[in-house]
């Protein structure tokens, strides 16, 4: 097991929306900060800065962070879903286009850690309930749109994407 | 002012012993970072005092549950979305997989850590209260060797605790001898989701006849660090359960705790309010008829 001792720059390779990915940075850099500053990935947002908004959610080895709260040493080997990753180029992920649809967004600062949420919640929960919903977001604020417009945008985005599957789609 | 990373130095061991090791080579030096859930807001705020931190994230020697026949054994490592996960704790331990609900939100509960969240030592620590009624005791490990302790002497102080410099919090140990009692945990916070304890209280009991022949309370908020309120509880033991004893016990809740202002909410308030729901617990054990 080898041990990393420097406070300086660290190598750290990880797997970004299916890429492999490295990256020399200071050990405590925060990963929001990797992602937009040196991989130039600056759809994940910083809001707070402290955990409290997710506005910085990404994926990290299937489970939600808030990448604010994340020092990049501890994402070493991960695979990191951003937002970047939901859609392809030229098309949306059904999730972005309910939210699309539906008025989900505003001015657009939460939208991403929102968009995460929703994929991480229905990836393990495929239907949810209302009660679900708003459990899977309740740590994402957002202060222009309002929540109802984006828990409708999630309950669309379910329909959306048992409609494409047969309504058999196991997440 | 924001946190500088190339202020502080960060290190992943790799395994247990690396750590222990390296906390052994010199005690006090290292700070252990597990989910980062407190120590990245100080550092994003430019408040960490810790230069050297050790990383404790994916060391699976500190991430397992493991059910026994009379204890379930919790990982310091464990996270809250594990433990919430978990059939074991929510049949075992319903009190803790209930806590592990609402701490944070699904992005904290996915990194917080059950080890972090004792060892940061907040007043209102969300697994405390639980932890404390089900008698649980803590491990901790060193290079020197494990030992155990009640969870109830862990925390000796605001924001300090009973290990040794060198020492980790290894696991937690939750007795399963309390199915027969009734439970009950509540949190108060200014909303549901996301918020830092006003005050919370749970209690285990056992009544037998009508009177209490077994009663933990434990509280959160309420004093320098999570405590049981002994006073209390001598208050009801042995007592039958009526209006006279509830309104004694709730008396002496209200003496024994010590509650402070804060941005938060009033020593008042929160005084009140745990009388309020130590009031809520013992008229849950009444029979029905009894209850007002």
């Amino acid at each position: 097991m080898s041990e990393r001792r420097t406070r300086h720059d660290l190598r750290i390779s990880f797997i970004v929306n299916g890429e492999e990915r490295r990256v020399e940075a200071p050990p405590m850099k925060r990963l929001l900060d990797v992602l937009r500053e040196d991989l130039h990935l600056t759809g994940t947002k910083e809001g707070c800065g402290e955990g409290e908004c997710g506005s910085c959610s990404v994926r990290m080895n299937g489970e939600l962070v808030n990448s604010c709260l994340v020092p990049v040493l501890q994402a070493e080997g991960a695979a990191i879903e951003t937002v970047e990753g939901l859609g392809k180029a030229g098309k949306l992920h059904p999730i972005q286009e309910a939210f699309l649809a539906c008025g989900g967004a505003q001015c657009g600062i939460c939208t991403p850690g929102m968009l995460m949420a929703t994929a991480q919640l229905l990836a393990i929960n495929p239907h949810p309930t209302i009660g679900e919903i708003r459990e899977g977001l309740a740590g994402n604020l957002c202060r222009c749109t309002g929540f109802k417009r984006i828990f409708d945008s999630v309950a669309a985005a379910v329909c959306e994407m048992d409609s494409r599957t047969g309504g058999a789609h196991a997440g | 002012m924001r946190g500088n990373a190339e202020a502080h130095e960060l290190i992943a061991p790799g395994s247990l012993d690396g750590v222990l090791e390296l906390l052994a080579s010199a005690p006090g030096e290292w700070t252990p970072i597990a989910g980062g859930t407190e120590i990245m807001v100080a550092y994003a705020a430019g408040r960490l005092r810790e230069k050297k931190l050790v990383s404790l994230w994916g060391l699976s020697e500190l991430r397992f549950i493991e059910c026994s026949g009379d204890s379930i054994a919790i990982g310091a490592g464990v996270t809250f979305r594990d433990l919430r996960a978990h059939a074991g704790v929510e049949s075992g331990a319903p009190l803790l997989a209930n806590a592990a609900t609402w701490i944070g939100s699904i992005a904290n509960q996915s990194r917080a850590t059950i080890g972090g969240n004792l060892v940061n030592g907040s007043p209102a620590a969300d697994s405390s209260p639980a932890l404390l009624v089900y008698d649980a005791e803590v491990e901790l490990i060193s290079v020197r060797g494990r030992r155990r302790i009640p969870y109830s002497s862990f925390h000796t102080g605001y924001k300090r605790n009973a290990m040794a410099p060198d020492e980790l919090l290894f696991a937690v140990h939750v007795p399963l001898r309390f199915a027969q009692h009734k439970q009950y945990l509540r949190k108060v916070g200014t909303r549901r989701a996301m918020a830092i304890s006003k005050v919370a209280l749970a209690g285990t009991a056992l009544l037998k006849a009508g009177v209490v022949s077994e009663i933990r309370l434990a509280a959160a908020s309420l004093a320098a660090f999570p405590t049981r309120l002994y006073r209390a509880e001598a208050a009801l033991q042995g007592r039958p359960l009526i209006a006279a004893t509830i309104r004694e016990a709730q008396e002496k809740l209200t003496a024994e705790v010590v509650p402070i202002d804060d941005i938060r909410s009033t020593a008042a308030y929160r005084s009140r309010v745990a009388a309020n729901l130590l009031d809520e617990f013992l008229r849950e054990l009444l029979p029905a008829e009894a209850r007002r």
